[in-house]
């Protein structure tokens, strides 16, 4: 017997399109269209903005012979790994550690307090990063020098440092909770034995807690890290400064489409995350398909 | 007696809680300042003010940023939840051709194209359409970016459904639409509640989009007007941005603890970027 539909062929094309049309025109076409751009001399303001020539892949050399490039590059690159992979699920794996097997209320106080730096609007994290690392009153600041260490001027000689250690304290929770939810997978038996046997922490966590929970490891690496190559927030603390020591790759976008209005130049950049970004998505799609089958 | 398990509670302390006063402490700023005579980048407990408030509230730019920020977002949680349903529907309840391939280009195109990514484009478009300076190309804008998302999580949340109802009153003559709106809405309320408030949070937080493609100040939500407060001789408004922070934020902390109540938070690990 042919299985029975609960809706008609007309009723699911009518119920489909209102999401595929605004789906394609503000998310796919404009993936697309950024190539096309990327090929153009367009610009904000002047002639090129009427008549944009195209150039081929002249921008896109151009790009890759630019030191500012290169330079928001490693940036980017030191901020993913200083933040996401050693900050986020760094700390979220220890917070996750300290937190398994212990009492319910340990576990809610905790995971809230995280996840409240996860959910407070950027702007306002901004602002509180600001407060919390100002050279002479921050709450940093006069911490260390009741402890006797010398007051640190943080965005100005530190900045990169700065911007890893926010972006860590903003984005700990996703990892804190998918490493969380991976313990809860290991059958107690495995630690209950060691236990017994007297094993130390250090073992227990390297032949027990590690291989078991390898895969969400390697999930959560991938999604922090195209998440955290997308974060746009550094720019409201340091403004990409100083001098460039803060330009991530989309800040370096920034500038050079808004700030100096170079269109086609600021799509080639464009390009190149974007095409970064289905590197790691094609990564992870695939290895979450090979886990469920 | 030595215990192991105790003593291994106590390291446990030693290493959670200057972790714990990494993450409280700049939030203490966000929680004293406001309410402070005397406001200022340091965490002062001076006597207790709601002065600053009082100011957020007789400031036109606040009170008109703060409109438009919920026009915003009521305007995307609409469209978003509007669509989403409909479209999460489908995908829940029948199988055609193709099906597979449209979530796999769903999947991907959600995760690359980020507004950092394509900020660019995003602009052309909307200067194209004639959206620039104008409350719709944001809303369309992060609408189209927040659809896929919002579609899984529905359709995840409908597929746990089960279908008999919907069958039985098809079974009992009705047509195909009426079995949407009086058996499965009602059904699925508590999801599509939550994704609404979901989206709500996600819109009302957003920066960038309305950074780039809003440009007079009578159009600014909060995320963007909350810079433009400065004092007479030009030193940011301390006491009047802090409590206009508290105010911008209570909002979505209440909307996720309340969604976290109902679910935990495991529920929307994709939603973020």
């Amino acid at each position: 017997m042919q299985k029975k539909y609960l809706i008609g062929k007309k009723a699911v094309v009518l119920l489909l399109i209102p999401a595929l049309i605004l789906i394609s025109v503000f998310l796919i076409f404009p993936a697309i269209w950024v190539l096309k751009l990327g090929m153009t001399n367009e610009t904000l303001t002047g002639i090129k903005a009427r008549e944009p020539d195209f150039v081929g892949f002249e921008n896109f050399s151009r790009v890759f012979s630019d030191r500012f490039f290169y330079n928001a590059l490693k940036i980017s690159l030191l901020f993913v790994f200083g933040s996401a992979i050693v900050g986020q699920a760094g700390l979220g794996m220890i917070l996750a550690l300290l937190t398994y097997r212990r009492s319910r209320r340990l576990k809610t106080i905790v995971q809230s307090i995280v996840i409240l730096a996860w959910i407070i609007p950027e702007v306002v994290v901004a602002y509180l990063w600001i407060a919390f690392l100002d050279k002479d009153f921050g709450t940093l600041n006069v911490t260390l020098s009741w402890l006797g260490f010398e007051k640190i001027n943080w965005f100005y000689n530190h900045p990169i440092l700065t911007i890893v250690l926010f972006n860590t304290w903003r984005g700990t929770a996703y990892s804190m909770l998918l490493f969380s939810a991976a313990l809860e997978t290991i059958p107690p038996s495995y630690l209950e034995t060691a236990d017994i046997i007297g094993t130390t922490s250090w073992r227990k966590f390297k032949d027990i807690v590690l291989p078991n929970i390898k895969g969400y490891i390697f999930t959560d690496f991938i999604l922090i890290t195209l998440w955290t190559f997308n974060v746009f927030t550094p720019y409201l603390l340091t403004g990409g400064g100083p001098s460039f020591k803060t330009e991530l790759l989309p800040i370096y976008i920034y500038r050079n489409a808004f700030k100096y209005f170079k269109i086609g130049y600021g799509s080639a950049i464009s390009t190149i995350v974007l095409l970064i970004n289905l590197l790691l998505a094609i990564f992870y799609i695939t290895l979450s398909r090979r886990k469920k089958t | 007696m030595k215990d192991p398990r105790r003593m291994s509670k106590i390291t446990n302390y030693i290493i959670l809680t200057p972790i714990l006063a990494f993450f409280v402490a700049p939030i203490l700023w966000l929680l004293v300042t406001p309410f402070s005579s005397r406001p200022s980048l340091f965490i002062s407990i001076s006597t207790p003010t709601l002065n600053n408030f009082v100011r957020v509230f007789h400031n036109k730019t606040a009170i008109n940023a703060f409109k438009n920020s919920l026009i915003i977002s009521v305007g995307v949680v609409l469209l978003v939840t509007v669509c989403a349903l409909f479209a999460a529907y489908v995908l829940s309840r029948h199988y055609f051709k193709g099906r597979d391939v449209l979530l796999y280009v769903l999947v991907l195109f959600s995760s690359i194209v980020t507004g950092v990514a394509a900020m660019v484009p995003i602009f052309m478009l909307n200067l194209r359409l004639g959206l620039i300076n104008k409350e719709l190309g944001v809303i369309l804008t992060i609408a189209g970016g927040m659809l896929p998302t919002s579609i899984f999580i529905l359709r995840d949340f409908f597929d746990s459904i089960p279908r008999t109802f919907e069958e039985a009153a098809l079974v009992d003559g009705s047509s195909p639409l009426q079995v949407m709106f009086k058996i499965f809405l009602p059904l699925s309320s508590k999801g599509i509640i939550v994704v609404a408030m979901l989206v709500f949070a996600q819109s009302w937080s957003n920066f960038l989009i309305p950074f780039v493609l809003l440009r007079s100040h009578t159009k600014y939500p909060v995320s963007i007007a909350i810079y433009t407060f400065f004092t007479e001789v030009g030193v940011p408004d301390i006491g009047m941005i802090s409590a206009y922070a508290l105010l911008y934020t209570t909002p979505v902390i209440v909307m996720y603890f309340i969604v976290e109540r109902k679910f935990g938070f495991s529920f929307y690990g994709g939603i973020k970027g």
